[in-house]
């Protein structure tokens, strides 16, 4: 099949740019929570979207807008159970997953057990991407990048160093919050492109190619929103033409982009270091 | 003006506690050397003044208004004892240097032709200019250090708080580091307050002392610090080499006497 065919079903323009929108959230705050070392959230709370997908299904409601709620909820969850300073942050992010599959699970159970829609959910669909959920993850993008914009410096701050940050007037503790509660609502909305399994992939994978190469911080998000674009349209390209699960094929591509950005960083590492020698 | 003012404060950690009833005050244009062992509490006294620790019992003001309800952060420049940035931070020494602005700035806090002029300035005072473009985490500790300073100097603060600021300094940029310093603070009447266990580094710059060890040994000007009898104490054999040492730098006009009576 042509790409030109590919691209001219319906479903496949949909599928596409909501991917492409999600691509963007993921991967402009997945470079704040690689280095904030928070990357590990993305995983701990889609186990925790797994509660609030059931609990969706299970009142015939939108899977997705239950799920929302659920895991920003959890997402404060995590941050002030880290911030008591009695348990390790990666600690209360295994609590906290640990805690959603497990309700997940039993609503499950009461619903008579998995059905297809919770296994789309597992593996991603972005196939079947509806347009209330196409316009949820405009509105996201939007939101997202309107904060990111209005924090953008403070973010920066709080990464880099955060005691710096609090002495430089930055309210640490809003700005933390904030970003784990859009974090939760990227994580689900990227459960349609890749599912529960691999979503902390693409929140860490994009971003991480682009750190590799990035000289500035702008720099980094855009190659991180280039990187996870390219992963998410080839991907869902590849998986159309080889009939194969479109969120594995997202992935795969995601690890062969940053395979291919450590050999540059590698290379041009050597290439630095042959030119001081010289 | 008392722009620091700590009252009874103490801070216990895990259950034990690192600072007892500790009280003080820092004065507008004061040069004050925190000196004590390691362990002893420096760095967590700084923290608590800045508000970076939880609050527990005592008093702090800052220019004047209780620490909660501090909102002057532009007044303050503050560089830690250690920079520990994440691995992969892509920012360069003057996006660095230009973070120290940002207390300054107003919602949404975007930096403007003016701030990156005034961050130039500064990093060519501290001289990290010439490796502005280059990634911070590339380059070696004492040059990560005077990036660093820059970021605490671009806002002209009227209190400068440093955290063993010398540490990956050799000794001529360590002399360069703490001229500058007091050239500032004679020059506009800043406060600086600067934690270091060897006080070779700061004798002839400071006018006041502090000294802690989990509670509080001394505090007081010069003179007073050379005369005083628990600084004596507390130094103990080290006493006549010290006091010898802050002599030769011009900053203990009583050793001679102290050194006859030793004698």
């Amino acid at each position: 099949m042509s790409v030109i065919e590919f691209l001219s079903y319906a479903f496949v323009q949909k599928a596409l740019i909501a991917g492409a929108l999600i691509a963007v959230i993921t991967a402009v705050l997945g470079v704040f929570l690689v280095l904030k070392r928070l990357s590990l959230i993305g995983d701990s709370l889609s186990h925790v979207a797994l509660s609030g997908i059931a609990l969706g299904l299970i009142t015939n409601t939108s899977p997705v807008f239950m799920a929302i709620p659920v895991v920003m909820l959890s997402s404060l969850g995590i941050y002030k159970i880290s911030a008591s300073a009695k348990v390790h942050s990666d600690s209360a992010l295994g609590i906290i997953a640990a805690g959603g599959i497990s309700f997940g699970l039993i609503i499950a159970a009461l619903a008579g057990g998995f059905n297809v829609d919770l296994l789309s959910f597992l593996f991603g669909s972005i196939l079947t991407v509806n347009s209330a959920e196409l316009i949820l993850a405009a509105v996201l993008t939007l939101t997202i990048l309107t904060l990111v914009y209005l924090f953008y410096n403070d973010l920066i701050a709080i990464t880099f160093d955060e005691n710096f940050a609090k002495t430089a007037g930055v309210n640490t503790e809003r700005i933390n919050i904030l970003l784990v509660l859009i974090s939760a609502a990227a994580v689900v909305i990227a459960l349609k492109v890749v599912g529960i399994m691999l979503v902390s992939a693409m929140i860490i994978i994009p971003p991480t190619a682009a750190l590799q190469l990035a000289k500035t911080f702008k720099r980094a998000l855009v190659l991180a929103s280039l990187f996870s674009i390219t992963g998410v349209i080839t991907g869902i390209y590849l998986a159309f033409i080889f009939n194969m699960p479109s969120g594995a094929m997202i992935i795969l591509t995601d690890i062969f982009i940053l395979f291919i950005t450590v050999i540059l960083r590698n290379y041009a590492f050597k290439k630095r270091r042959t030119a001081d020698t010289d | 003006m008392d722009i620091i003012e700590v009252k009874n404060l103490s801070f216990s950690y895990n259950g034990e506690e690192t600072l007892k009833d500790i009280s003080f005050t820092v004065k507008s244009g004061d040069f004050t050397g925190v000196l004590g062992p390691n362990g002893g509490g420096k760095t967590t006294l700084i923290k608590a003044i800045l508000g970076l620790l939880p609050s527990e019992e005592g008093r702090i003001k800052l220019f004047g208004r209780d620490l909660k309800h501090f909102k002057d952060w532009q007044k303050i420049g503050y560089l830690e004892q250690k920079a520990t940035p994440p691995k992969l931070m892509p920012l360069t020494a003057f996006d660095v240097a230009r973070l120290g602005l940002l207390s300054s700035k107003k919602m949404p806090r975007i930096f403007n032709a003016e701030d990156n002029r005034r961050t130039l300035a500064v990093m060519e005072t501290t001289k990290c200019l010439e490796y502005k473009d280059k990634l911070f985490n590339e380059l070696s500790g004492g040059q990560q250090q005077r990036v660093l300073m820059a970021r605490t100097l671009v806002n002209n603060p009227a209190l400068i708080i440093l955290d063993e600021p010398s540490t990956a300094l050799d000794g001529s940029s360590r002399d360069s580091l703490f001229e500058m310093i007091s050239r500032i603070n004679k020059n506009s009447n800043t406060a600086v307050l600067v934690i270091t266990h060897d006080i070779a580094d700061i004798g002839k710059y400071v006018n006041n002392f502090i000294i802690v060890d989990k509670k509080l040994i001394f505090s007081g000007d010069k003179h007073n610090f050379c005369r005083s009898k628990k600084v004596t104490d507390y130094f103990g054999p080290y006493t006549p080499h010290l006091m010898d040492h802050l002599h030769s730098e011009g900053c203990c006009p009583f050793a001679e006497e102290y050194k006859y009576e030793r004698h």
